[in-house]
């Protein structure tokens, strides 16, 4: 066989040597998509030549403004906002999604009704609730006994400011959503986990703590980190009342520079910058929470870009070497 | 080797003691008065075919299942509940925990963690529940994997082993928490054909190592050279129960018969 093909015998080398050669064959036509590509290139173009022609964008005005040291604390605000309610909603919602799932029917009950009214009500009635709080339980709080003597005083309207009242009220409705994924995701875990760990001899606490929850944890992240981006977003709600956060500074430079549309540009780019980072935290986290339950973890978007890269090119030097060795 | 462990000898102690055990799921009766002793040391097998109720009794053993009337004990000492002058009262989560110490149970299914390795899935109770350093428990560990044939295997995780691997790493799992009863809820029924018999000579290893094991399993084999007594149960009682290669060999009832015609 050798004999009468001459080229077979270097095939066949080459081919233990890196693999055999990839199949050549020409791809299903798909014009489709070709057609659907050129007309969202239309609409691309025809928006991108809207934002550079259409003055009222003030681009200018939105170059000098970006990092305005108003906007820029202003962002700061946002941020803690957004990290403070969520650390709230997240730590309540498992607490809540444990009590809800546990046996005691009394911290069951506690849960669902918990979850049955933060849901049931719009959030910004809740802030605006937190913020009048003062009106429903007076201008002192004490903490004792109930019905029985109290051991110390708070004064209402300077622990609960403005801030306060938004962390307190962003952070008490989202536990109620992060109870529900939450919930989902020990749901979602096998119940041969739980038997498995039991028979070992773990009791129930460590159960959930070191068993279920890290696999819950592949649901739950997820719809966590849309959570965490819906929140970034939500927090524009504190600008109601008086938080001077990232909306909030944009409206009030408005009215200082009469100039509406660049401010809104200013805020809508920060909060995609910020948006966008999230997206990028989730996938890593994702990622790390696959541990386990796939062979192989998929490559980063970055790795992938350097294997392609790198495998292309080895495999095309190695195959000129070895051509060039047996000619 | 097993032959001087057979169950009758006087001398070895009553492990587990079954006695007249009832269970219903809902309104579905799945063990109707089941009673039976293990000895220290003896390696009791449950065949029957499925839905026929034994590996509801395996787990009523451990307490994954509460039994509805019936006793059951371990080395003397009820299962699930206190005796207290003349009254049973129910045992706290942290008493059951405490009792399943010593019954090390392996799953049909594995049922290994599969956010550990295979090493971290084997440390993870003596840390966590006996308060072993990490040091000496993967030490350990690394003994028991060694045991059963895996000591290459200790950092993968279980997507990376085969059926038969990881079946052999739930049972060096349950080893490490020294159980002084093994239950084993149709180990091999999961498994590809040629990976049947690693897991089985493992068990038959255990078994040789003098510990107490209920077996529940379809491996006719198993139960006739490794068991010293076989139970044959159908519709949630047992209806013949002996020596093993005697039950296997010459069954006396007519249900057993049909049934071991049937799988053999």
């Amino acid at each position: 066989m050798t004999d009468n093909n001459p080229t077979a015998g270097a095939d066949d080398a080459l081919a233990a040597a890196i693999g055999p050669a990839p199949i050549r064959a020409v791809r299903v036509r798909r014009p489709g998509r070709w057609i659907s590509a050129i007309i969202l290139l239309l609409f691309v173009a025809m928006f991108a030549h809207m934002l550079v022609t259409n003055k009222n964008f003030g681009w200018d005005l939105v170059r000098q403004w970006l990092f305005w040291h108003t906007i820029i604390q202003a962002i700061w605000v946002t941020l803690e906002l957004t990290v403070y309610a969520m650390v709230i909603g997240i730590v309540g919602g498992v607490l809540l999604a444990v009590m809800r799932l546990s046996s005691n029917p009394v911290s069951a009950t506690a849960a669902w009704l918990y979850t049955w009214f933060f849901r049931g009500t719009p959030v910004l009635v809740q802030l605006l609730f937190w913020n009048n709080i003062a009106a429903l339980v007076g201008q002192q709080v004490g903490f004792g006994v109930p019905f029985g003597p109290q051991f110390f005083h708070l004064d209402t309207n300077s622990t609960i400011t403005a801030f306060t009242a938004a962390v307190l009220a962003l952070g008490l409705n989202e536990a109620a959503y992060m109870s529900e994924i939450v919930r989902a995701g020990i749901l979602s875990v096998d119940e041969g986990q739980s038997e498995a760990a039991a028979s070992l001899g773990m009791r129930r606490s460590k159960i959930m703590r070191r068993i279920v929850l890290p696999q819950a944890m592949r649901v739950i992240i997820p719809p966590t980190g849309n959570e965490v981006i819906s929140m970034l977003k939500t927090s524009s709600l504190a600008s109601v009342i008086g938080v001077v956060e990232l909306t909030d500074a944009s409206e009030s430079a408005i009215h200082l520079y009469f100039k509406a549309i660049p401010f809104y540009v200013v805020a809508s780019l920060w909060y995609l910058f910020f948006t966008t980072v999230l997206s990028i935290g989730q996938y890593y986290i994702e990622r790390h929470y696959a541990r386990g339950s796939t062979r192989n973890l998929p490559p980063t978007p970055f790795q992938k870009l350097l294997r392609a890269n790198l495998l292309f090119r080895t495999r095309r030097s190695r195959a000129a070497e070895i051509r060039e060795t047996l000619r | 080797m097993t032959a001087d462990l057979v169950p009758d000898a006087p001398s070895n102690a009553v492990a587990v003691e079954i006695d007249k055990v009832y269970k219903s799921f809902g309104r579905l009766p799945v063990l109707r008065g089941v009673s039976m002793t293990v000895r220290e040391g003896e390696v009791a097998c449950l065949i029957g075919p499925s839905g026929s109720g034994k590996s509801t009794l395996l787990r009523c053993v451990n307490h994954l299942e509460k039994v509805d009337a019936g006793r059951i004990s371990v080395h003397d000492r009820l299962v699930g509940y206190h005796h207290k002058n003349d009254r049973l009262y129910e045992m706290h989560d942290r008493d059951v925990a405490r009792q399943r110490r010593t019954i090390g149970m392996v799953f049909q299914r594995f049922n290994l963690f599969p956010h550990m390795t295979a090493l971290e899935n084997i440390i993870e109770a003596p840390i966590q529940v006996l308060g072993k350093s990490k040091g000496v428990a993967i030490a350990e560990a690394r003994e028991h994997l060694e045991q059963v044939g895996l000591s290459d295997k200790a950092g993968n995780y279980p997507t990376q082993l085969s059926g038969g691997q990881q079946q052999r790493v739930a049972i060096a799992r349950a080893l490490a928490m020294q159980p002084a009863l093994m239950l084993f809820d149709e180990p091999t029924s999961a498994l590809d054909p040629e990976l049947v018999g690693d897991v089985l000579a493992v068990m038959r290893q255990l078994a040789e190592s003098g510990m107490t094991m209920i077996v529940v399993t379809h491996e006719m084999g198993f139960a006739r050279d490794v068991g010293d007594t076989v139970a044959f149960m159908d519709g949630g009682i047992i209806v013949e129960h002996g020596d093993a290669r005697q039950v296997i060999a010459e069954p006396q009832h007519a249900r057993t018969q049909a049934f071991l015609a049937k799988v053999r």
